[in-house]
């Protein structure tokens, strides 16, 4: 359903474009006390997806919130978008997501039929997720928000966090790239309706297929690749694990409408934070273009996950999961930490 | 030579408005926008076109001259 108003119209930024970067958040969180406790085994200083509280021997709570403004026209896609992607935490855990509450922040111009869909949406999400929404929190504004706080458990002794790569591993990614330019292309009405139509469908996929293959492995890391970007997260996991990552840029998945738009200059301003966040850490060995770098730093909606794992696993694991994700490959792997964080190759 | 405002205006809107005066094929552009990210997706937008830009900068508004 298209609504009288344009949802993307009253979004300044779209989708997890809006993130805020991550060396701004770094830098706000600057000599902020924080506590701890020994059943918090993932918190507050490990920049992970989620944090992860231990309650016994057999379970964990996996806690994680996200939001964000309109990125599509269609309240319930949009719904549907936003819920996924704040499932998908839960998933970059290796958990399984239960409980839900939504977040919503309302503008005057939206009708009631389209808070419905938007929630529905969401329901609908979490439905298929096995979670269930049981209530929520919601205000008014100037700028229509969406999205979910999320509860889910784990085993403590199956976490997966962004910062347990080791060298020897290969990296699978789960989901092409380039959304963030699709979608500010798409502003530009410069984006087909069958292109649009499949970032769509992939933005409203749940990581949840992804996870359940993944856990079957002795998978090492795993994280989402969302608003910081394949570059921002692979930083993020190569400098929590200690390790470098090596991208071997022509086997990352990527929608190739994307590569002619960045070349154009339809670059959302988040890849742009993502390459100040990250560039330092990165050598570009082979002269990867600027545009596929572009892609490399485009800020994903709803992204998909990107697992470390033994690299004769990953390859079994690949296998698995293109029965049923055929975009899934092996896009890089990991060594000993080398001068730089990140090798483009 | 068209001179475009594109101040106060963030990614895509300045690409949208260069990108419709470009229809005309003049041979000579002048831009003003007046943040960073605006300012590189303008000049690859324009390059990408087959023009050659330069930039000057004022008082953090930055004035593209685009030229064929």
């Amino acid at each position: 359903m298209e609504t009288d108003v344009k949802l993307t119209k009253l979004a300044s930024c779209a989708g997890c474009g809006a993130k805020v970067g991550a060396g701004t958040l770094v830098h706000m969180l600057e000599g902020f006390k924080t506590h701890t406790d020994p059943r918090l085994i993932v918190g507050y200083d490990k920049s992970d997806d989620a944090s992860v509280y231990v309650i016994d021997d057999n379970t964990a709570l996996v806690q994680t919130t996200d939001f964000f403004p309109p990125i599509v026209d269609d309240p319930f896609l949009y719904g549907q978008i936003a819920a996924a992607n704040a499932l998908s935490d839960v998933y970059a855990m290796g958990g399984e997501p239960k409980l839900a509450l939504n977040i919503m922040c309302l503008s005057e111009s939206m009708g009631k039929e389209t808070v419905q869909e938007i929630l529905r949406g969401g329901y609908d999400k979490a439905y298929e997720a096995g979670a269930i929404i049981t209530g929520g929190h919601t205000i008014q504004g100037a700028e229509p928000i969406y999205g979910l706080a999320v509860s889910g458990f784990v085993h403590p002794k199956k976490v997966l966090t962004n910062s347990g790569a080791r060298p020897g591993d290969k990296l699978i990614l789960t989901k092409p790239l380039g959304i963030g330019i699709l979608t500010t292309s798409a502003k530009a009405d410069m984006v087909d309706r069958e292109v649009l139509d499949r970032i769509y469908n992939q933005m409203a996929t749940l990581n949840k297929a992804a996870r359940d293959i993944m856990v079957k492995y002795h998978v090492h890391s795993c994280t989402d690749v969302t608003g910081f970007a394949l570059m921002g997260h692979s930083f993020e996991m190569a400098q929590g694990s200690g390790c470098t990552i090596h991208i071997q840029s022509q086997n990352v998945p990527f929608h190739s409408e994307a590569y002619e738009l960045a070349e154009m200059g339809f670059i959302p301003a988040g890849a742009y934070r993502n390459r100040e966040y990250a560039e330092a850490g990165v050598k570009n060995i082979s002269n990867v273009s600027r545009a596929l770098q572009d892609i490399f730093y485009d800020p994903q909606t709803s992204g998909g996950l990107m697992i470390a794992l033994d690299a004769k696993e990953a390859e079994q694991c690949l296998d698995e999961m293109r029965k049923v994700i055929p975009q899934a490959a092996i896009i890089g792997y990991v060594t000993e930490k080398m001068d730089a964080y990140i090798y483009l190759e | 030579m068209k001179v475009l405002d594109a101040r106060g205006l963030s990614c895509p809107e300045p690409v949208i408005i260069m990108r419709k005066a470009m229809m005309s094929k003049d041979t000579e552009y002048q831009i003003v926008v007046d943040n960073v990210v605006s300012r590189e997706n303008v000049t690859r937008f324009a390059e990408h076109q087959g023009y050659k830009v330069t930039v000057s900068e004022n008082n953090g508004e930055y004035t593209l001259s685009i030229r064929k």
